[in-house]
């Protein structure tokens, strides 16, 4: 084990759960703007998606978060099937990390959180 | 496979059926409107067994710790055993108090509720007719009125608004249940400015929201935009106006796609809206009617600044084709 399990998580470093919700704001606008990735994220109940995005980004900040690798792959399966692959993948990954930049994140966190993202590519892709 | 008990007799439900489909193949009778989630007419309550959480989503906190949720969103997992019960306990009974035309295809409903009815302007109800055909309808009605009022879009072919304005007679007896939905001004920031804008009878739940806010003493400035196809589209325009001529911060604006005039700007919606409100951030806004223009509003506005929590919105969900029951004699 690293010293950086000892460590606080990013998530409560920037502010835990209230500070979540004004990320959530930023990415999910990042993420409707980008005709690349909006449709995965087109969903008649915003507020049912903008939880989803609120999950996502706990769990990549490391907050409180359940979901299993198994959960990923299952959740993200039927995106798959409609042809989700590294372009969106490094899409999304791009819109978290200016995300964070926005939200004035410092540069060692930001790296934190992305390399968590990084290694869900596998599941999220159903590799 | 998974089965569902009603009224003592067990119903088995096909792989990814939903509770609501199950039941009405089988040949039981759950009022239902949208069958999409959205419009809350198929709740019914479990007395026993695991409800999914997503059959639960959006639903009050003293509804699910009742055990209510929505029917047609419930696929209980493979072997799992559910027992409900419907939500007549959640009906008022009604009476038609009053009907008449707002415009050539807009019919005013006004019903008395025997017990007391509380909802926040702006929420809207399931109405049951007596034969449990079931749609949801906007209050534009405020609480201290009384009268819970609706505003009915005469669709052709419609069930219930066919049946409102051909054969309901003042004096009838309905059922009202709910209130749902989270389109409700919250007093607490008097000087925020306010952008509601719905297209048809997406105007009834707006309808209470600005008269709301104007009796909580709403200072800062509040928009309303009224979109129809054409100007026979457009009702209340008289009472709008005269509510802005006495309330400096109200601001009313109908528009039309054809048949503009001096008075009713011509263009698409969003158009109008980004001409008036080019930089909605700290806006709270309410959207209502046509399902579609409603979440493409939602979305550009979302763009355009405004914060999700701040942006509430009613898609009214069109009624999906009923499901005959196979085998019922
Ligand atoms: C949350 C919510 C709030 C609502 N509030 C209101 C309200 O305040 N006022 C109001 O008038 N309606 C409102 N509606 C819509 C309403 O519930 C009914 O769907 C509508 O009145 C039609 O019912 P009906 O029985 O007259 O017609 P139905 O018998 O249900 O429909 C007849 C035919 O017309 C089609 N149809 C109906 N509506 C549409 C549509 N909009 N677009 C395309 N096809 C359609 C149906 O699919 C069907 O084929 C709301 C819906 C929801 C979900
Ligand atoms: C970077 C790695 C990723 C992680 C850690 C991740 C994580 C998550 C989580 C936690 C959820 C919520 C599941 C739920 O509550 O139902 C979710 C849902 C979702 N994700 Fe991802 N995700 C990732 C990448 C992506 C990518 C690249 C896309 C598409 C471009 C995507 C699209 C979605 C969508 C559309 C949903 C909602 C699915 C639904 O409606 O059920 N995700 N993701």
């Amino acid at each position: 084990m690293s010293t950086a399990a000892q460590e606080k998580s990013v998530y409560e470093q920037i502010g835990g759960e209230p500070a979540m919700a004004a990320a959530v704001d930023v990415f999910y606008r990042k993420v409707l703007s980008d005709d690349r990735i909006s449709h995965f994220f087109e969903d008649v109940d915003m507020e049912r998606q903008s939880a989803k995005q609120k999950a996502f980004l706990t769990m990549v900040t490391g907050g409180p978060s359940n979901y299993t690798g198994k959960d990923m792959r299952a959740g993200h399966a039927p995106l798959v099937k409609r042809g989700l692959n590294d372009v969106h993948f490094d899409a999304v990954v791009e819109h978290l990390r200016a995300t964070l930049e926005e939200l004035n994140v410092p540069a060692p966190l930001v790296e934190r959180v992305l390399a968590i993202a990084g290694g869900a590519r596998a599941d999220v892709l159903n590799r | 496979m998974a089965r569902v008990k009603h009224e003592s007799r067990w119903y088995p439900l096909e792989a990814e059926e939903s509770v609501l489909d199950g039941l009405l193949r089988q040949g039981v009778a759950v009022p239902n409107a949208c069958r999409a989630g959205a419009c809350q007419s198929c709740l019914m309550r479990a007395l026993s067994g695991d409800v999914p959480e997503a059959a639960r989503a959006g639903l009050k906190d003293t509804l699910r710790t009742q055990g209510y949720f929505l029917a047609c969103v419930c696929r209980p997992v493979t072997g799992a055993e559910l027992e409900v019960a419907g939500a007549d306990a959640l009906r008022v009974p009604a009476r038609i108090e009053s009907m008449s035309l707002l415009s050539p295809s807009v019919l005013r409903v006004r019903l008395t509720t025997d017990a007391s009815f509380d909802y926040r302007a702006g929420q809207y109800v399931s109405l049951l007719r007596a034969d449990g055909l079931a749609r949801s309808y906007s209050l534009a009605s405020l609480p201290r009125e009384g009268l819970l009022e609706l505003h009915v879009r005469l669709v052709p072919g419609g069930a219930m608004s066919g049946w409102l304005v051909r054969e309901a007679r003042v004096g009838d007896a309905m059922a009202v249940q709910g209130p749902a939905g989270s389109c409700f001004y919250v007093p607490g920031r008097p000087e925020q400015p306010l952008l509601l804008a719905g297209t048809g009878t997406g105007l009834a739940p707006l309808y209470g929201i600005v008269r709301d806010a104007l009796e909580a003493g709403h200072t800062g400035p509040i928009w309303l935009f009224h979109g129809a196809r054409t100007p026979e589209g457009l009702y209340l325009a008289d009472e709008l106006r005269e509510l802005a001529a006495r309330n400096v911060g109200f601001h009313y604006r109908p528009g039309v796609l054809t048949g503009g005039s001096r008075d009713v700007a011509e263009g698409a919606l969003d158009v109008l809206i980004r001409a008036e409100c080019p930089k909605p951030v700290g806006y709270r806004a309410w959207l209502c009617g046509d399902s579609d223009l409603v979440l493409s509003l939602r979305k550009k506005l979302f763009l355009s600044g405004l914060s999700l929590k701040d942006l509430h919105a009613d898609a009214f969900l069109p009624s999906a084709p009923r499901v005959e029951a196979v085998g019922a004699r």
